[in-house]
């Protein structure tokens, strides 16, 4: 633990990333603390330039406070990006073990799969589904999840297709392990490195999707998020710019923050290649 | 890839484009079954809840009182014959809607995909042979920086810089309103609306082109053939742009097929923000009066294009890299 550590702290970059998402994370968990009551409430009046009457970051079109709105929205923005994570993260893993595992025909026919959910725009996929199944946070996560995990299967059956030829997964198959504890129990802790790189990059996309689904509309009427902030700045951005900038650079600095953890982490998991991505693979 | 293989590779391509196409129609007729109430009322969009005429129509056209088999036959027929339904809201056959607003968006996206591209490989190409150095790092944190940042916030920074505070460009639309202009001063009317929408959609890619670049054209110039030519004294130049970066280029074309759907996703996001009479606007428009039937078409359209796309760099890479097989 203390060697990955070390690993992941050589990325400069990384070590500033996780600072900013204990920041994000820290603001989420405190938000009732730092903004009591409901972030919908009328605080002060209407437009309030940013510091004025103890308004931080400003007033909204209807007194609502944009620091709270924002405090607030970190809670929703984390728990989408982490539950939509994991629910593609167990359509992808499942689909990329059985793929790269079973090989043959099933792969082939999981890979046709995959590569038409690569293919389709899958924003507008999203969008398509959020409306039919009515917006709310069940049906964004759904369709988060629905148009990411992808990426997730392509890893997976790459990883699984390498090591199933393995020495240790033939020695277990010569123990007489069933397959699914062959799956789950010897390739599967070998793969994960890849799949956690994947996962912390998948938050960051996910929240960047939720973000511009609650833009247009599409978010959950009852939750106060980044992207519903930056919609209703839209129309006012002549007279109150201070609306849709500050909820931009929450996002922005999630992601970002959430990016360079990826990277740190992948330099950490994968020692060897760290030096040659320096050289600059993408 | 010889040219007489052409036609066979051709022949497969579509096939397998035409199967894609195929599973999407069906995919829409899932959804339209999927979705909680019926689905005459799903087709009809909420707006058109209240006229029984026109949802006992769509029930005998799509035969909802038959079994599934023959409501899914009935569907993809009338698909494939371009009847994408009818807007009841807009009063418009959703195929007439959305042909009328295609041009927009292929002119907004074919111009933010080519500044993209032109703008992201020369980028890459310049931070390539600068490696390490401040160009580089200026260069990959630009790149860092658009990877992060929502499309639909950039361009209302772009709006907020460049039309409220500076005032040098129009903010929406496509043309200006009520001045009626022609020939060149039209063209030049609808650039200047062009610019900010096409700058917001074309930057995120110029960063994901910028780092593909760069990273393949580091890949090519440790290669051998790179080598001799540099010891046959071709000029530095030379070697850059005729060995090094066009072999880099290969991998840009495959990603700009795989980026292609992302690109017509993102024009909805822009065209919301710019009111840019596209069929991404058209989407928005759509969303706010649950217009089903139009959103179920811009999805299997903005699919078919994407189709078309992918096809058509299937096609150029064949052309263009001889080493491509024929499978």
């Amino acid at each position: 633990m203390l060697d990955f550590w070390r690993r992941y702290r050589r990325n400069k970059g990384a070590v500033v990333g996780l600072a900013i998402l204990i920041c994000v994370i820290l603001l989420a968990a405190l938000a009732p603390v730092l903004f009591p009551g409901s972030p919908w409430d009328m605080a002060a009046a209407p437009f309030l330039p940013p510091g004025e009457m103890g308004m931080l970051l400003g007033s909204d079109s209807l007194g609502r406070d944009v620091a709270a709105g924002i405090a607030h929205g970190a809670r929703i923005s984390l728990m989408v990006g982490a539950v939509s994570t994991i629910c593609a993260l167990s359509v992808g893993v499942t689909l990329g073990a059985i793929a790269g595992y079973l090989g043959g025909i099933a792969d082939d026919a999981v890979m046709r799969f995959t590569e038409f959910f690569q293919t389709i725009p899958s924003f507008v996929l999203a969008i398509l589904l959020v409306a039919i199944f009515t917006p709310s946070i069940g049906s964004v996560v759904t369709a988060i999840a629905i148009v990411s995990w992808p990426p997730v299967a392509r890893v997976v059956r790459a990883e699984f297709l390498s090591l199933r030829g393995r020495e240790f997964v033939q020695a277990a198959e010569v123990l007489g392990k069933s397959r699914i504890s062959i799956v789950i129990g010897d390739i599967l802790p070998n793969a994960l490195s890849p799949i956690i790189v994947l996962a912390s990059l998948m938050v960051a996309t996910a929240i960047l999707l939720e973000s511009a689904l609650s833009f247009l509309g599409l978010g959950d009427p009852n939750l106060m998020t980044w992207g519903f902030l930056i919609g209703t700045g839209r129309s006012v951005i002549r007279i109150a710019w201070w609306m849709s900038v500050f909820p931009g650079i929450a996002i922005f600095l999630t992601v970002l923050s959430l990016n360079l953890v990826g990277e740190g982490l992948s330099d950490a998991l994968n020692p060897r290649l760290a030096g040659r991505r320096a050289g600059g693979a993408p | 890839m010889e040219l007489g293989k052409l036609p066979g590779f051709l022949a497969r391509r579509v096939v397998k484009a035409a199967i894609v196409v195929f599973a999407i129609v069906i995919c829409n007729f899932l959804l339209v079954h999927a979705a909680p109430g019926d689905p005459a009322s799903v087709m009809a969009g909420q707006s058109g809840a209240a006229d029984p005429i026109f949802l006992e129509q769509l029930r005998r056209q799509f035969g909802l009182d038959q079994p599934f088999h023959v409501q899914l036959w009935l569907y993809v027929k009338s698909v494939l014959m371009l009847d994408l339904g009818f807007s009841h809201r807009q009063q418009m056959p959703v195929a007439v809607l959305i042909a009328e607003r295609l041009p927009a968006t292929l002119l907004l996206t074919g111009a933010a995909f080519a500044f993209a591209v032109v703008g992201g490989v020369t980028l890459g190409a310049l931070a390539a042979r600068q490696v390490g150095r401040w160009a580089d790092s200026l260069i990959t944190i630009i790149a860092l920086t658009f990877y992060a940042t929502p499309l639909f916030w950039v361009g209302l920074m772009l709006v907020l810089v460049f039309s409220v505070w500076l005032e040098w460009l129009p903010s929406f639309g496509m043309y200006s309103v009520g001045m009626n202009l022609t020939g060149i001063a039209a063209i030049i009317d609808v650039a200047r609306h062009l610019l900010l929408p096409a700058l917001t959609l074309g930057l995120f890619y110029l960063a994901v082109y910028a780092r593909l670049t760069r990273a393949t054209m580091l890949e090519v110039a440790d290669q051998d053939f790179v080598k001799t030519a540099r010891a046959k004294g071709v000029p530095e130049g030379r070697v850059q742009r005729a060995h090094v970066l066009r072999n880099a280029l290969l991998p840009v074309i495959t990603f700009a097929g795989i980026q292609a759907g992302q690109l017509v996703g993102g024009s909805i996001l822009v065209e919301t923000v710019f009111a840019w009479p596209g069929i991404g606007r058209l989407a928005f428009d759509a969303l706010l009066a649950r217009d089903y039937a139009v959103l179920l078409g811009v999805f299997f359209c903005t699919s078919v294009i994407v189709v078309l796309f992918n096809l058509g760099t299937d096609l150029l890479y064949a052309v263009i890299d001889p080493r491509v097989e024929v499978g």
